[in-house]
This record gives structure tokens, sequence and C-alpha cells, in this order.
């Protein structure tokens, strides 16, 4: 009996149709594929990509060398040094951030008392050697007056729920 | 005793006292900030707040004495709503800054607060600003942040004696202050950034360097006095960011002089020798630690060889380690030589010499009943034993000083005689006298030949009554000038005559870790040549151990000229500067006293190691090591040591007792000159080792200023004026110096110290004349 079926089965090509409906119901259904570079998806402004340092309005850094994101920092990858600046102020001499060691957490963000780290939109950086992934003060700093706009509007969107 | 019952724990107390020294024992902890077990009693915090039964208010457990069958609760309902109540109130006026405070992560507030404060504050209104004061270099403040608990100000005036600290106005406008203009300038001082239990008192040197949870901690030996304070040297990234005190009752209890806390500063200075250098045609080249050694042993035998091992010599720092200075030793002994000397600010080798002890532990120097300075400025010199010797004044204890100069101890004196120096020798002569007619002792000739018939003075036979009634509980001391004196072996003598014939005990004071160059030296101190001799006529080969001879040898700039005609000088050091590279051949780069392993012997004979807290700097080598392998450069027997351990037992296995009977009977006094200005010497206490000289913050502070002072009158005299520039001579050499005047300076005398720039010129003479 199963012999007769699959006999009967096969004679009328079942199999193949099954197959070819499938593909033909998606040959006309809407593409879900996104086009990158050309295309993006969209994106939370929760997202965690690449740090930035940020400023005041008035041009201040806003990071006070609290050194709490070096603590909070489960990968060891930000290294700070503190000192007086001259007008009496505590502020970095240093501030890296070793991205190959990074695992964007975004605990440091959290740990922010000021929110001077924070983590940008942006994902898609390389770096050909090593040391191209090592962000010093004056790049993360350069990526926050880059971005500024982006930052400051995402943080007014997570303000609520903060 | 009384049974008292804590959080239903029954424990034994003592009846009287207080509550939370109690619960402490017990290790039940009460909250609190203004209480300090060192300290006494405010009870202005209110953050101890705890239940008693039966009373109808929570009582503050550090000002409540214990009584029998008391039950107490700390965590009931009454007294938490007490101390979170408390919490509140502090953190109305508390500024939100922890992120940019110093006290971050070491805060007793901010501990606290998580255990007792609300997450948001009632308190809508504006909040308190305090203005921040100077209080030197030293200490930076954000009074801001204080919470009035008066730590500080108790410090200052319990225990360092000078009330510089105080708290002025009321209520909302309280505020710690010093007096108008004034900073902190005691020798203590440190000490208020420990108790202080907020962000208000912070280490300047160390302002917004690091934070408190990226520190190892170590422990450590303090290298600058003779007391051994031990130390807590916190690093981060292999490099000392701040040392602080580490408690030892039988010590320095919890406290640490502001030198030990802060010369550290001078560990990466630019005057560090990092590599080994040798001399090449007047230039200095860098090299390798084995064609340096190498250099040095080949150099050494061929002098060794050509003018015999006498003409060999050895000038050691007394900051240097235990095992150093026994490595050193043997080096000069296996090379035949004797030649070797850590009495660098001495003149007068007659006699024997005494070992440079205590006499008691330094716990029981608080106990003595009567207490004689002679020479000594305590305080400066040693300032742990000046805060014990403090404490024992408040508790009864009988201070005389017979000085050159009428210093201020921070504690009163029953009676302090000033004298010029050779008056002070027949006034310390009549007192032996005095003593010896009393307790029906003989004393030498020279004792009565000094005193010259002179009548003592109603002082002189008060103290002498004194020190006889006191007996065993009497103790001489002898100061660091004592040693610097023309005429330290009268000294010595006079005062063990006394100490012997009363019972009293003696002490002599002296730098760093001279206790165990004493022990480890004994006899090759009175064998070979001591520092006068080996400055008095250059040797054909000295070395070096940790010495810049300018300052740390008395006689200053002549010590430079006598090595300059030395054929080899090899320094090994922490420093080297100018006057260094002009007159050393080879220079090899010494560990400095963190980044070595090594043992300290302070006043009481309590032996203290203590192992490297960082790496050494640069190419620079534990002495142990650079004296362990140059003596295999040299084929000694005996150096095939292979860690600090084995150099160590040697070294205190082979340690000279103590003998107290190593006392002088005979004299003969070194005439001082009658014209010019007599001379008192004075070592500074920011200027007493290399270590110190090179620390900036401590070079900012007020005891750093080593000033050339004479008495107002002797000043008018030579036709001068304060803050001018007067030009002394001292045989052929003269040299211009600023002074100042002072009435705490007998009349023609004049204060010039020693280890400090220009007053090198001057050297060890003992008396100086107004040139025109």
């Amino acid at each position: 009996m199963k012999r007769a079926a699959h006999i009967v089965k096969s004679l009328f090509l079942q199999e193949l149709i099954k197959g070819l409906s499938v593909t033909g119901r998606h040959l006309f259904k809407k593409k879900i594929t996104v086009q990158y570079p050309d295309e993006k998806t969209p994106m939370s402004f929760r997202f965690r990509g690449l740090h930035a340092q940020r400023r005041y309005p008035n041009g201040e850094e806003r990071c006070i060398a609290c050194k709490l994101c070096e603590a909070v920092c489960p990968a060891l990858a930000i290294t700070i040094d503190s000192d007086v600046r001259d007008d009496g102020s505590r502020r970095t001499t240093r501030y890296d951030i070793d991205l190959s060691k990074c695992i964007f957490c975004g605990f440091c963000e959290e740990a922010c008392p000021v929110d001077a780290i924070v983590e940008t939109r942006i994902f898609e950086y390389h770096g050909e050697n090593r040391d191209d992934l090592y962000y010093t003060k004056d790049k993360l700093l350069a990526v926050g007056d880059k971005m500024e706009d982006s930052i400051a509007r995402d943080r007014k969107l997570d303000a609520p729920y903060r | 005793m009384a049974t008292i019952e804590i959080n239903g724990q029954t424990i034994e107390a003592e009846e009287g006292s207080m509550l939370i020294a109690a619960a402490d024992k017990a290790g039940i902890y009460i909250p609190r900030f203004c209480y300090h077990d060192k300290l006494s009693i405010a009870a202005n915090c209110r953050m101890c707040l705890v239940e008693v039964e039966k009373a109808p208010k929570p009582l503050p457990a550090c000002a409540t004495p214990v009584t029998d069958g008391m039950k107490v609760q700390t965590q009931s309902e009454l007294a938490r709503d007490a101390q979170k109540g408390t919490m509140e109130f502090l953190l109305i006026n508390h500024p939100l800054d922890c992120p940019i405070c110093d006290q971050g992560g070491e805060c007793e507030l901010q501990d606290l607060a998580v255990g007792y404060g609300r997450d948001a504050s009632q308190y809508n209104e504006g909040k308190r600003v305090v203005m921040d004061k100077n209080l030197g270099p030293l200490i930076s403040t954000d009074m801001t942040r204080c919470i009035q608990c008066t730590r500080c100000v108790r410090f200052g005036q319990e225990l360092a004696g000078i009330m510089e600290l105080g708290m002025a106005g009321r209520g909302e406008h309280s505020e710690i202050m010093t007096f108008m203009g004034h900073t902190v300038d005691s020798e203590l001082s440190g000490n208020v950034i420990d108790l202080c239990p907020v962000g208000a008192l912070t280490s300047k040197p160390f302002r917004f360097q690091c934070r408190s949870w990226e520190m190892q901690n170590h422990d450590g030996i303090a290298p600058h006095d003779t007391v051994g304070s031990n130390l807590e040297i916190q690093v981060m990234r292999d490099k000392v960011m701040r040392v602080l005190p580490a408690a030892n009752e039988a010590i320095n209890e919890v406290w640490l002089s502001d030198r030990d806390r802060f010369s550290y500063e001078s560990l990466d200075s630019d005057q560090r020798l990092t590599t080994p250098r040798l001399k090449i045609n007047g230039e200095w080249k860098s090299t390798d630690w084995q064609t340096a050694l190498e250099h040095v042993a080949a150099k050494l035998k061929v002098i060794n060889e050509e003018f015999g091992a006498d003409s060999t010599g050895a000038l050691v720092s007394p900051t240097a380690t235990l095992e150093e200075l026994n490595l050193l030793k043997k080096l000069m002994q296996g090379m035949g030589s004797s030649n070797i000397d850590y009495r660098l600010r001495q003149q007068d080798f007659r006699g024997n010499q005494p070992a440079p002890v205590l006499g008691s532990s330094i716990a029981d120097f608080e106990s003595a009943s009567t207490v004689l300075l002679v020479d000594s400025n305590i305080r400066k010199e040693q300032p742990i034993l000046g805060l014990r010797l403090r404490k024992a004044v408040l508790h009864g204890t009988q201070v005389h000083a017979l000085n050159h100069v009428d210093y201020d101890f921070a504690f009163r004196t029953a009676s302090t005689i000033c004298l010029a120096p050779d008056a002070m020798l027949s006034e310390l002569a009549i007192l032996t006298q005095l003593i010896a007619g009393r307790t029906g002792s003989s004393v030498p000739d020279a004792v009565s030949k000094l005193a010259n018939g002179t009548e003592a003075s109603v002082e002189i036979v008060a103290l002498a009554n004194e020190l006889i009634d006191a007996g065993e509980n009497g103790h001489v001391v002898l100061g660091a000038q004592a040693r610097m004196n023309p005429n330290y072996s009268v000294l010595t003598t006079l005062t063990s005559l006394i100490s012997t014939m009363t019972g009293a005990r003696l002490a002599n004071l002296a730098e760093a870790n001279s206790v165990a160059a004493w022990q480890v030296m004994g006899a090759a101190l009175d064998d070979g040549k001591n520092t006068a001799d080996m400055i008095a006529e250059p040797l054909k080969a000295c070395l070096l151990f940790n010495i810049d001879p300018r300052h740390d040898l008395l006689a200053g700039d002549h010590a430079l000229e006598t090595l300059s005609e030395t054929g080899m000088v090899v320094h090994i050091g922490n420093f080297h500067d100018e006057a260094l590279d002009d007159c050393c051949h080879v220079q090899l780069p010494l560990a400095a006293f963190s980044e070595t392993d090594g043992t300290h012997i302070n006043c009481e004979g309590t032996v203290q190691s203590w192992t490297a807290a960082v790496n050494p700097l640069g190419d620079s080598r534990p002495g142990w090591k650079i004296l362990r392998v140059l003596g295999n450069y040299l084929s000694l027997d005996g150096f095939d040591y292979n860690t600090i351990a084995e150099v160590r037992n040697e070294a205190v296995a082979a340690l000279q007792p103590i003998d107290a009977s190593r006392v002088n009977t005979e004299f003969t006094v070194d005439e001082l000159p009658d014209n010019g200005l007599k001379r008192i010497y004075d070592l500074p206490l920011y200027h007493s080792d290399a270590l110190v000289r090179r620390a900036s913050a401590l070079q900012g502070a007020a005891d750093s200023k080593a000033a050339v002072v004479l008495h107002p009158d002797t000043l008018q005299a030579i036709g001068a004026e304060e803050g001018s520039s007067v030009k002394f001579s001292v045989g052929e050499q003269s040299v211009e110096l600023t002074v100042s005047s002072s009435n705490i300076v007998p009349v023609q005398c004049v204060v010039i110290p020693s280890g400090v720039d220009g007053c090198s010129a001057i050297g060890a003479a003992a008396s100086v004349e107004v040139a025109n």
C-alpha cells in the first residue's frame, strides 16, 4: 500500500510542485533583505556603538576623572590618568579606551555621573592595526564633537526611562 | 568590670568606659564620625545614637559610660531612626560631589550614607557654601564638605600640641579655620588627613592623582628617623602614589610624621640615577651594570695593590638598610680596610662612642617621671618621639631642657636653660658635679675643672634633685645637635656620668637606621678611619653609599674638595647632582626604600624588615645585589648569597650587642676660639637626607625654612638687620648668608644649619667671623 502511494506521488511530481509553489509565493512577496550599505536597519536610541567623550555647550569637556567607568569596565579596556588642571579642577590627563578589548556592555556609560562617556550609533569603524582601535582622549572627543547632535537626541529620548 | 548586653549579646566591659569602645571590643559596629579612640570625646556628630533600656531618648554611645546591667540596642527601630535622622541632617549641607572628591571610595560619610541615608533628600532649600582655607603645601581643603566633627581640631590641641585649627562661628555659620593668614605648620599635620572622615581635608601632593580602589597596599618602614614608623605604601601601576601610617601601638601608634608621609614625592625626581654611569675623559657615559662593576672592581684592585688596603674607605648613609650596611662592611673588610663610617655629621670622635639608642622601649619613654633634654629639639628631630613626650608631659612628666636655643616644644617644660655652647658645657659639668656630691660619687677631675667652681643656679639644683629622686624613672636625652658639636665626647661623657650616678636611662637619638649601622660596624668604627679622617686627607679610593657629600656631611663643601682630590670616587646612590657629578668617577643607581627589601632597627632595638613595594626605577638595583655582585668581581669570599634572607640572617646573627658600659670617664674639652660668633649647629627637619631634600611639597612647608638666626642684639652689634645679607668668614673662606633674628638664640651666637645650600660653605666650623 505504502509503495503504491509513493509511485502515484512520484508519477504526478507532487514534491516538486510543492517546492516550486513555495518559491513562487516568495517571488512575489515583499523583500526583507537590507541592501547594506545603501540601506540600514532601524536602530534603538540605546544602541551601543563606538564610544565618544562629550563636551558642555561652552566647549568644556564633561569628564571629571572620577574613574568610575574605569572601575566598572569588565574588560579592563579603559585607562585613565588624572591630575589637577591649572584652574584647580579635576581632569584627566589620559583617557584611553582599547576597543579591541571593549565588549560594548555600556557599563561605562551607565556609571558616568556627568554623561561624559557615551556610546554612539557608530558601528562601522575599522582599524587596520591594533593601534587604530586604541582610542585616546583626543579621538574620543573628536567623535563626540562630530556626533553631539545625535548623542544629545538619543539621551533625550532615553531620559524618561533613567 | 560591668556586665552589659548589646543587641542581646552579653559582654564584659570596664565600668566607666564608653559604650562605643565596649562595642568595638566585642566587634559590634556603631556608626560614628567624631569619635576616635586616640582623641577626646566630643559627642557632636550624634551618629552613634543607640537605644538604652530605661532611657527615654536615644543616647550617644561615645559619651555614655558603661554601667552594670545596661541593655543596649544598636539596631532597634528607635536607634536606627535616630541614626537615619542624623544622617539626613549631615547630608543637608554636604555637597554631592563624590565623583571629584579624593576621599571617594574611602569616605566614612559615603559608606554610612549607604546604610543610613535615604535615596532622595527632602531638603530643597539652598545649601551652605564654605570658603576653602589655605592650610599650606601639604593639606588641601574643600571646606563645604566639612561635617564639623572637630577631629582635626582635637588632634592639634591634644596631640600635636599647637592649636592651629579651630572652629569659629555658630550653628550654620560654624566653620573650621586657622588663625587669620596662618597655615598648618605642625610636623605632624598630615595626620588630620587620615582623621578627617570626609573629604574636607585631603593630601595636596596626592590631590586628584588616583582613587583608593586602584592602589595596592604594601607594608614598609619609614626610612627617615630612628623610630621606624610602620608604613602602608600605596602603589598604582608600579608607582608609589601615597604613604599612610600602619597601626603599631608599640612604635608609631596610628600616627606618622609629615617627613615620612610626604617624602615619597622625590622617588621619581629628575635627579634620580637610572643607569650606571662612568666618567670617561670628563664626560659621563651611561653603561651597563657588568661594565660598570668590572670597571670599579678592576680599579679598586689596582689601588689596593699599589697603595695598600688603608687607602680605601667607605662612607655610608645611615638611611641604608641593615643588609646593605652589613655587605658594605664585609666588602671593606674583604679588601682589608676598616675605613667605614656612617657618622656623617659628627666631628668629635674622641673616646668611646655610645650606641644611638633610646635606652628604653618607645612606649616606656612615656612613663619617665623626669626627662632631661640635652642639645635636643626632639620635636623636630624625631617627631613621633616628640609626640610621645608631649603625651607624657600631659600625664605629669617633668621635662627639663638644657639647650642652646629656646625651642618651641609644643609642651610645657619644667625648666629651660639656654646657653652659648661653652657655657652649656660648664652648666652640664656643674650639674654632674652637684649630682656626684649629692649621691656621694666621685667624678673625674676634668668635670670639676670644667665646672670651674661656679655656684649652681637654683634651676640646676632643682634639676639635680629631681634627677636623683627620679632614679630609674629619669631619662637623659642627647639630641642631633650634640652629635654635630665639636665637644660631643664631653657631652656624652657628662650625660653618661649623670645617668650612671642617678640610674637614669640614657638616650642618644640619631638619624634613620643608625642603630643598625652601629650594631653592624661595632669595633670597625674605632679601628679604621672615621668620617673626619677620611675628609681631612684624600684617600686613593672612596665608596659613597647614598651620600650627597655637600649636604649629608657636616664638613659640607670641604668634603667635596677632598673627594675631588680622591683618586677614585664611586657613588652608589639614589640621586645625583652637579656637585656629585664633578667629584665622582663612577655612579651606580641604587633602588630607593620603596624599591628594595630591607631591615631597619629602631631606637628601642626592634628589628623590622620590609619587602619592596615597586620595582626599582630604570636600571637601578637594590643595594644588597649591587654589593653582592661587586664582592664577586673583587673575588672576595662569602659573597654567594642567593636571597636577601641569607644576607639578613647573617647580618642579624653578627649584630654587636648594645653595651651600655661603653662610656668614657675622661675627656678633654676642645676650647672654642674666642673671636667671632659661636656657632650653634642645627639640622632642619626637611633637610635631613637626600630623599627629603627633593620632596617638593615638604620643601614648601614651614619646617623647610633653614634660617641663619642671631639674637637681635647681636644682629644690631654686627650692624645688620633682619633679612639682610651678611658675609661670614671661616678661615680664608667667606660666604654671604641671609640672616634673621630671634631672641630664642643666646647673644654672640649664630645658628647655622647643616644640610642646606649656602651654609655648606661654613662646613663644620665651630665659630664664624663677620667679614666687612
